[in-house]
């Protein structure tokens, strides 16, 4: 056991936990923020996608004694008002079925369009590719990280004006 | 419509501002038990009406049916608030607990809960918006019939009169419930057939809990169950003293055949149990692909099979006929893998028993328990969860069986988890099948003769013997044989069918290519028949099949889209809705490609325009990815694939593109959870034949037995 002291979703937490527990596990069974998802525990899926200092990361194979002073953003710090592009995008074309996965998917689509504000349809799916939607999902997936994308970049030339 | 005055429970608000009308599904029932049970003082958790109206004007309804993603916690309300003409805005939608005194059917399964339900949710709605312009009428002193409703207010016919619902809610609440209401027309219809998004949405997307995994509750332990590595395997003695030193282990106990490892927290729990040494002693024939190989061998060539159906005399038939054609289809077992595993909550206590999770039955939970611990059934309470996936896996209430078991035994509330390799094997498979087809055609190319057999490992009655083309064709023999097997099956999305029509379905291209017709007016000529001259019992109706089938011709452009674009057609009847597809394949750098599917469904009224879409899209992606890519096979009783590294599923660089079109007809809606899957596979076993001029007959299509794709 440790005392860990973690940056999540800007707030400073402290867990007494071995450092070995991957953060899934964490977030889940220590700090009850049960957003981030376990689908598969191997990295296969991507439900337990979460950013660590603003990149995409696997939660179920990250141990949380290598998250050091990086910031961590789960689901639940994205925009707790569904505000954020992505999250707006998801609602409009209405992607969930079970939802199981789309934490995972949004966090990972949020932040492919950090880094590519304006992704191609192949752009998208490459990025997309690595998150299992058992439901099928995946058409309304890709549309809708295009529709973020629009509307990511409609506020931002809104509030340039 | 009639309604018994038995049939509704009007709760007359004794918090007043609130008119409630819970609905009597079991019109047999007397209503003292009834009401006795609805709580006097309105508690939004534990009421259970099926819909309140608050004096805010705030509309509260019930979603009595577990939500596995198929729609229903949307689907359900939309029919209601239609028939009560509110505004969608105005909803709240809550899902309902297991109440089996005030809800009849809560199972989600067999595509049947939207078609059971739909004229009861229409009846709801319609009896409380008449009661509200009775009231209305009432106050001021004219005909309830001249007055008219819209989004929430009743509109009266003299200039100013219009009243908010929730400012009627006192008054119409002490009204009789009406024995007779009318209901909308269609063509009045603001809602039902309108995109209207998933009502959890927004705890989707911020991530609230709301899955069984996601259960917490004060006390709760977590555990982890081991189960014998192989079916037909048996505990015989395990060691857990290296497990119980690991930290936060609390207890490790055994009971059938299963070890459990009780901690405090999930990861722990995860590490101890790789501690554990049991030894198992094995049944003498483990099974493994080669025995499945040699039993469905067997099963072709006994005797002492099944007849599901004949018409005329098969063999007389094919002895005569000009040509005949004969084929073999294989699927393997197949996992269901919904992405949130297998996981239920229990906590078991002298007297009082709470269970919490993700079922498709909650009902059979509750029974399945109760005989279990030898405890009345009215001690158990069952609170729904949303599910992360079902696929069928859930009908099967082994996980919650084994919580309950747990929680008996350590006497603490526990959560019990599978992770994937549990889940994936742990059982419940969809079961292996071997269909063998044999056509008998006449000179000018006519069916004479249709056989086929099945032969299924765990799977019943591997046939479904009353589909058509069965009507059509005058000499019919459908058998079936099934085998025992170790390892355990249970309904997966579209059970039977959901292999069986894609065999079926490649069969048919190839006798169309035997008798050199085209596949869809080889259907629509056996469909004519049937219409004017069936054979023997008929379960579908011929109209609604020719309609799909002509409609996707259409919109596919059937047989228009010159040289390059491969198409490959079927159709299929399944949970009463009716769908037909064209796959699209076309060769990309030497190899064939499945690039489009297009789709269109007839599953009577489409009540909400998305979740149609997604159902029917999703179905595709499902048959499609599962017919291309995924098999779990077993080598001495245990199967080889454990997780999504080696059991493939589709991902999103994959996928065809899907256009989904609907008939909505108008007819009572059927069925929309599984009827699109059936049909995918074989429209892409003869897209990928006619770009490859190579018939599939093994499922995985992409595995190693066809190599050449
Ligand atoms: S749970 Fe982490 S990738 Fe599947
Ligand atoms: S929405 Fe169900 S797994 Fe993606």
């Amino acid at each position: 056991m440790e005392s860990i002291e973690l940056l999540i979703n800007r707030k400073k937490v402290k867990v007494e936990v071995d450092s070995n527990t991957p953060l899934l596990w964490v977030l889940r069974d220590h700090l009850s923020l049960v957003g981030t998802k376990y689908g598969c525990g191997i990295a296969q899926c991507g439900a337990c996608t979460v950013w660590l200092d603003g990149e995409p990361m696997r939660s179920c194979v990250l141990p949380v004694s290598a998250v050091g002073k990086s910031a961590v953003t789960t689901i639940e710090g994205l925009n707790e008002k569904a505000e954020h592009p992505v999250q707006v995008a998801w609602d409009e074309l209405d992607v969930p079925q079970c939802g199981y996965c789309q934490a995972g998917q949004i966090m990972t689509a949020a932040a492919l369009l950090k880094k590519n504000p304006k992704p191609s349809h192949d752009d998208i799916v490459a990025g997309m590719s690595g998150n299992i939607c058992r439901c099928g999902t995946y058409h309304r997936i890709h549309n809708a990280v295009k529709r973020a994308s629009e509307i990511a970049s409609a506020s931002n030339s809104s509030k340039k004006k | 419509m009639k309604t018994t005055r038995r049939s509704f429970i009007q709760k007359t608000a004794l918090l007043s501002g609130v008119f409630s009308l819970g609905f009597d599904w079991f019109e047999s029932k007397a209503n003292a038990g009834i009401i006795q049970q609805m709580n006097p003082v309105l508690d939004a958790n534990r009421f259970n009406a099926f819909l309140s109206i608050e004096n805010t004007g705030k509309v509260i309804l019930y979603s009595p049916n577990p939500e596995i993603g198929q729609g229903i916690k949307t689907a359900f309300p939309i029919v209601v608030a239609e028939e009560l003409d509110v505004d969608w805005k105005q909803v709240e939608v809550r899902q309902a607990n297991l109440d089996t005194q005030l809800f009849e059917r809560q199972v989600t399964g067999g595509s049947g809960a939207l078609k059971h339900s739909w004229e009861r949710l229409r009846k709801a709605g319609a009896t409380a918006r008449q009661m509200l312009v009775q009231a209305a009428a009432q106050q001021w002193g004219v005909d309830a019939i001249s007055c008219k409703t819209s989004k929430g207010f009743v509109i009266g016919p003299n200039k100013g009169q219009k009243l908010a619902y929730g400012a009627l809610v006192d008054a119409a609440s002490k009204l009789p419930v009406p024995s007779e209401v009318t209901y909308k027309s269609r063509s009045d219809y603001q809602l039902i057939g309108s995109f209207v998004k998933g009502v959890d949405n927004y705890k989707v997307l911020t991530g609230k809990p709301q899955y069984g995994l996601d259960t917490q509750k004060s006390g709760m332990v977590v555990a982890q169950i081991v189960r014998p590595p192989a079916f037909g395997s048996t505990l015989v003695s395990f060691d857990a003293a290296e497990v119980k030193k690991m930290p936060g282990i609390i207890d490790v106990v055994s009971f059938k055949n299963k070890v459990a490892v009780v901690g405090k927290s999930t990861w722990e729990v995860m590490q101890a149990r790789k501690k554990l040494v049991c030894s198992y002693s094995d049944t003498s024939n483990l099974e493994s692909d080669s025995t499945h190989q040699k039993w469905f061998d067997e099963g072709m060539k006994t005797d002492k099979v099944k007849v599901e159906r004949k018409d005329g005399d098969f063999h007389a038939a094919i002895a005569k006929a000009a040509k005949v054609i004969e084929a073999t289809y294989e699927c393997p077992f197949l996992s269901h893998t919904p992405m949130e595993p297998m996981n239920f909550f229990a906590d078991v206590r002298p007297g009082s028993i709470l269970l919490a999770g993700p079922t498709q039955v909650p009902q059979s939970a509750q029974k399945a328990v109760a005989t279990l611990l030898g405890v009345p059934e009215n001690t158990i309470q069952v609170e729904l969860t949303k599910m992360g996936g079902g696929f069928g896996r859930r009908l099967n209430n082994d996980y919650a069986l084994e919580a309950a078991e747990l929680s008996s035994i350590i006497k603490m509330p526990v959560k019990v988890m599978w992770t994937r390799e549990d889940d994936m094997t742990g059982g419940i498979y969809r079961p292996a099948v071997r269909y063998h087809f044999k056509a008998g055609l006449n000179e000018k190319g006519e069916m004479i003769a249709f056989y086929l057999r099945g032969v299924g490992l765990n799977a019943g009655n591997s046939t479904r013997q009353d589909n058509f083309p069965v009507g059509a064709i005058d000499n019919v023999l459908i058998e079936s044989f099934n085998y025992n097997s170790a390892i355990t099956t249970g309904p997966w999305r579209a059970p039977i069918t959901n292999f069986l029509a894609s065999a079926e379905q490649s069969f048919l291209d190839e006798v169309a290519a035997a008798a050199g017709k085209d596949p869809i007016q080889m259907r629509l000529d056996w469909l004519q028949k049937v219409k004017t001259n069936p054979v023997g019992k008929i379960t579908y109706e011929p109209d609604r099949f020719i309609e799909v089938i002509k409609q996707v011709a259409e919109k596919a452009k059937w047989g228009k889209k010159g040289a390059n674009v491969h198409q490959g057609f079927s159709v299929y009847f399944s949970h009463l809705s009716y769908v037909a597809q064209v796959a699209e394949a076309k060769i990309v750098d030497g190899e064939a490609k499945v690039t489009h599917l297009t789709a269109v469904t007839d599953c009577g009224e489409v009540i909400n325009r998305s979740g149609a879409e997604n159902q029917v899209i999703g179905g595709i992606i499902d048959g499609y990815g599962h017919a291309m890519f995924s098999k779990l096979s077993f080598d001495k009783g245990v199967p080889q694939q454990k997780n999504f590294d080696t059991y493939k599923l589709i991902r999103g660089n994959e996928i065809p593109t899907v256009e989904a079109h609907f008939v909505n007809n108008g007819i009572a809606p059927t069925g929309l959870g599984e009827p699109a899957l059936p049909p995918t596979g074989g429209a892409v076993a003869n897209a990928l034949f006619a770009a490859t001029k190579k018939r599939l007959y093994r499922q995985p299509f992409a595995g190693p037995d066809n190599a050449n794709l």
